[in-house]
């Protein structure tokens, strides 16, 4: 029910989701490991069926921001508000670890830049998709093993290499792999690191081309991770540059890129297109 | 009674001894719950049964009557040592008799023989934690435990139905207790298993250079893990022991020659001696209704 | 017919005398004594006390002559016998800094207060075997003529890192509510994970000397953020004090006699603390000072989550280390794969031919279609 509801959402302009009650707020997010290794503050707010790319450098920070926000890095400061279906409005860090990892087995996703961080690599393809039906308590093997094939050829993977390891998959593969793994809980937010890096050209594309349709037909918010702007441009309805840490420019996709206003961005944006 | 001078009945101080009976008393209190206590140094090595000692002597009294086993028989070598040790530190009686015994030390087996409402079964435990092989990290699977997230052990079951059609651990085999806790039955076969569900017996575990103790209160569910449609099932000999004769226990197999002939007997040693003894009972009776 | 293997008892029984035949060795030659091993191969006996968690020179060169030199073994049977001590009491916190110092060095600087004293070490001797040991021929110590004796030790003198202190350099090596806070007794509860300093020492003291060294030499290595400079190692003997609730003083009750070690490693600071130097502490009992700096370096690398460093290696995990540092418990889990196996051996023997009759099977059928 929900789901349509957001995947109107994703067609809509920018100005009918501030209408919306944000599904993420940011508020002065803080991480540093060193001084300039890590991230903040950072400020945001992230609405149903949004799609949030962050861009910059490697070592801008970026990857640290998404640790954070994903509930994986306890930030040094700063406060994250998630508004669950389960648990209603809820400050991530403040409240229970417990709650934390029920979203990120159920209404959360996260997809790793390398294949092997998101996959069980030892276990089938099969294996992999179903681990998050039988942690929700699924137990008949039969239909676990059904959800698995349908969810193998959602993401373009035939169904017949469902007892095959990942380790027998193609890079491009296995992210789709990654993907269906997390999708087949049906969650709200998925957070991307750098889904796409590592990969052929035709490979991303293709890559690319699924995650916009998956994206748009489930509803599906999003926070990508990307140094690479032609990947943001795709995908993302907002992006975020960031820069030693820092927020330097925000806005809409198609604004930062045509008309950036930061140096920084000036300077990105050129680059890309000398290439 | 013959108690090993300098030191205390059944060797641990009382102070430890009460120490480790307020674990075992949460154990039965929360069963399947791995509750961490204060282990003791034990004259045997560790993983040799330092956890399980641990547990009978802090239950132990003068008036019990105990037997050990490991791998079913009375007479290997730590069952022999673990027996000796209390023996002299306790002065208890022993025996070999599943029935007579009151408590029952045990590593890898359950005595064929049902266990009653008035006896103790206590488990050496190498590796207490179900999960240890999915997730090394305590930490994490204290996580796991507490918010029932045992999806991970589920995907291994998915995996040897996936590529052997069934399920393919044979020993080792884990259960959920009280369907709550996730549970590591110690290393007996899956043969085992289903003889703890509801047993009549308190059922402790000591895990001894894990330092943790666990419990399965008499009469409590114990389910093996499977799928609603891969159901739980034991291993089945085609052979019959070839002592007793019994179709229906755990057969160790015994290789009799250079040529690698094989022959099965019962793993249970007192189960099949008493089975024997019957037999040549009833014979005997036979004979005498016929004469 | 077959009999089942029986006779356990008695062949135990022989095993033993065989093994006490063995430790014997040769009857023409003179038994050692105890005396000979405390007083001769005390480095031996050092490590024994060390992981045994006993400071009983005479009972650790026991367990030495018992176990036939075997470390691991010695240190088991300590072990076993510590676990029976009843607890009189706690002594209170040991002051290093007030050490007789027997030797004391530092790499971070070249001179200081009390200088450097090199003491008894095998450091600077080149590693040429001694044939004049081999004939029983060593010269009688009062010709060696050392120019220190025994007795002459150096007296109480400031640690090198309060050097360092005093100008704001270095952490604290004491948190501020340290007095109000009693310390874990790992040997009483079982370790809880994340553990606090104290356990984590307690641990490594008690750890693997093998074990602890080759995972600080992974630390130096890369495998980890070790740029450690030993700021001091000193050794020498510290006074013990009781203070008995009947007099409500402390009393001096004896003197032991340890090594510590004080390593200075860097920290990069973060946005909320400058770049300053912390501290990696191992102490150890006896000469034991291969020890001491594995512990200590091997601690701190067990402080980086505390001081926000990322944990990428294994010498940095808690768990890992902690966990698998005991030799008692190392060895004793391993050497128990000697025992019988055969039920589970039997289960998997079980399991994998009904696997492979079942692809048999599966393989025929196929053939025959």
């Amino acid at each position: 029910m929900n789901n349509r509801v957001m995947s109107d959402a994703s067609i809509m302009n920018t100005s009918a989701w501030q209408d919306l009650a944000p599904l993420l707020s940011v508020r002065d997010v803080n991480k540093y490991y060193a001084p300039g290794k890590g991230c903040g503050p950072v400020n945001f707010d992230l609405y149903p069926g949004e799609v949030m790319g962050i861009v910059g450098e490697s070592g801008s920070g970026k990857s640290t921001l998404l640790s954070c926000l994903s509930a994986r890095q306890t930030p040094d400061s700063g406060q994250i508000i998630y508004n669950s279906e389960q648990f209603g409005e809820m400050d991530l860090y403040a409240g229970d670890e417990s709650e934390r990892r029920v979203l990120m087995r159920s209404e959360w996703g996260i997809v790793h830049q390398h294949a092997r961080d998101g996959l069980r690599m030892n276990v089938s393809a099969g294996a992999n998709i179903g681990e998050r039906l039988m942690a929700v308590g699924q137990r008949h093997y039969g239909d676990i093993r059904a959800k698995a094939e349908e969810w193998l050829e959602a993401v373009e993977i035939d169904a017949n290499r469902i007892d095959d390891r990942p380790s027998q998959f193609s890079g491009g593969m296995q992210q789709r792999l990654q993907i269906a793994r997390n999708l087949v809980t049906h969650p709200r937010l998925i957070f991307m690191d750098e889904p796409t890096g590592g990969l052929d050209v035709s490979v991303q594309a293709r890559l690319l081309d699924l995650l916009r349709n998956l994206v748009s037909q489930l509803g599906l918010s999003v926070i990508i991770v990307t140094h690479d702007l032609a990947v943001a441009r795709l995908l993302a309805h907002r992006l975020m540059v960031m820069r030693r840490g820092e927020v330097v420019e925000s806005g809409l996709t198609d604004q930062v890129l045509d008309d950036p206003q930061h140096p920084y961005t000036q300077l990105l944006v050129s680059s890309i297109l000398q290439n | 009674m013959s108690t090993a001078t300098g030191y205390n009945f059944a060797y641990l101080d009382e102070q430890s001894k009460r120490m480790i009976r307020r674990a075992i008393l949460k154990a039965v209190a929360i069963p399947g719950y791995q509750v961490p206590f204060g282990g003791r140094e034990m004259p045997l090595p560790h993983g040799w049964g330092t956890g399980g000692m641990q547990v009978t002597a802090s239950v132990i009294g003068e008036a019990d009557r105990l037997k050990v086993i490991d791998q079913g028989a009375d007479d290997t070598t730590n069952a022999v040592s673990i027996r000796r040790f209390f023996a002299t530190t306790a002065g208890v009686e022993t025996t070999e008799s599943t029935a007579a015994a009151s408590l029952i030390q045990t590593r890898h087996r359950i005595p064929e023989t049902p266990l009653q409402a008035d006896q103790i079964l206590i488990y050496q435990v190498p590796i207490p934690e179900p999960l240890r092989f999915i997730e090394p990290r305590e930490t994490e699977t204290r996580k796991m435990h507490a918010l029932s997230e045992y999806g991970a052990m589920q995907v291994k079951l998915y995996e040897d139905v996936a590529r052997f059609g069934h399920i393919a651990t044979s020993y080792d085999y884990p259960v959920m207790v009280n369907n709550r806790y996730m549970m590591d039955p110690s290393p007996i076969p899956k043969f085992d298993n289903p003889k703890m569900n509801r047993m009549p017996a308190l059922q402790l575990f000591g895990a001894g250079f894990e330092k943790r103790i666990y419990a399965v209160p008499p009469y409590t569910e114990v389910k093996s893990l499977d799928f609603d449609d891969y159901p739980f099932e034991v291993q089945r000999w085609d052979e019959n022991c070839a002592i007793c004769g019994s179709d229906h226990s755990f057969l160790d197999e015994v290789i009799i020659d250079d040529a690698g002939s094989k022959m099965f007997v019962c793993s249970d040693t007192d189960y099949c001696r008493s089975r024997q003894t019957n037999a040549t009972e009833s014979a005997t009776a036979t004979e005498e209704t016929l004469s | 017919m077959y009999v089942a293997v029986k006779g356990g008892e008695k062949a135990i029984d022989n095993a033993h005398a065989l093994m006490r035949k063995t430790r014997r060795g040769d009857e023409s030659i003179t038994e050692l004594t105890v005396e000979q091993i405390r007083e001769q191969l005390p480095l031996a006996v050092d490590r024994v006390m060390n992981e045994g968690s006993v400071y009983d020179p005479e009972l650790a060169a026991l367990a030495l002559k018992q176990a036939s030199g075997d470390a691991v073994e010695a240190i088991f049977l300590l072990r076993a016998y510590r676990t029976t001590l009843p607890r009189i009491g706690y002594s209170e916190p040991l002051d290093t800094e007030a050490m007789q110092i027997e030797r004391r060095i530092s790499g971070t600087f070249k001179d200081l207060p009390g200088g450097q004293v090199l003491g008894s070490t095998y450091d600077y001797t080149h590693r040429l075997l001694d044939f004049t040991l081999l004939a029983e021929g060593e010269a009688p110590i009062s010709a060696l003529d050392p120019e220190t004796s025994d007795e002459e030790t150096l007296d109480a003198c400031p640690r090198v890192l309060e050097l360092l202190n005093k100008e704001g350099l270095i952490e604290q090596s004491r948190e501020a509510d340290e007095a109000d806070h009693t310390p874990a007794d790992l040997t009483r509860e079982p370790v809880n994970y994340p553990a606090e300093r104290a356990v984590r020492l307690q641990n490594l003291v008690r750890g693997d000397e093998g074990f602890l060294l080759s995972l600080s030499y992974a630390s130096m290595r890369g495998y980890g953020d070790s740029h450690p400079f030993a700021g001091e190692l000193r050794s020498g003997r510290v006074n013990v004090e009781l203070v008995p609730e009947e007099l409500g003083f402390a009393i001096e009750i004896g003197d032991l006699f340890l090594t510590e070690c004080e390593m200075v490693n860097q920290f990069h600071g973060n946005k909320n603390q400058p770049p300053q130097f912390t501290r990696g502490y191992g102490l150890a009992f006896g000469r034991s000072e291969r020890k001491a700096m594995s512990v200590a370096l091997v601690e701190r690398s067990l402080r980086a989550e505390e001081l926000g460093e990322e944990v990428l290696y294994p010498n940095q995990d808690q768990e890992f280390v902690l966990s698998h540092s005991d030799c008692v418990s190392a060895n004793g889990f391993v050497s128990h794969l000697k025992l019988p196996h055969y039920v589970d051996f039997q289960s998997e023997l079980e399991m994998i031919r009904r696997l492979r009759r079942e692809i048999a099977a599966a393989t025929d059928e196929e053939n025959n279609k």
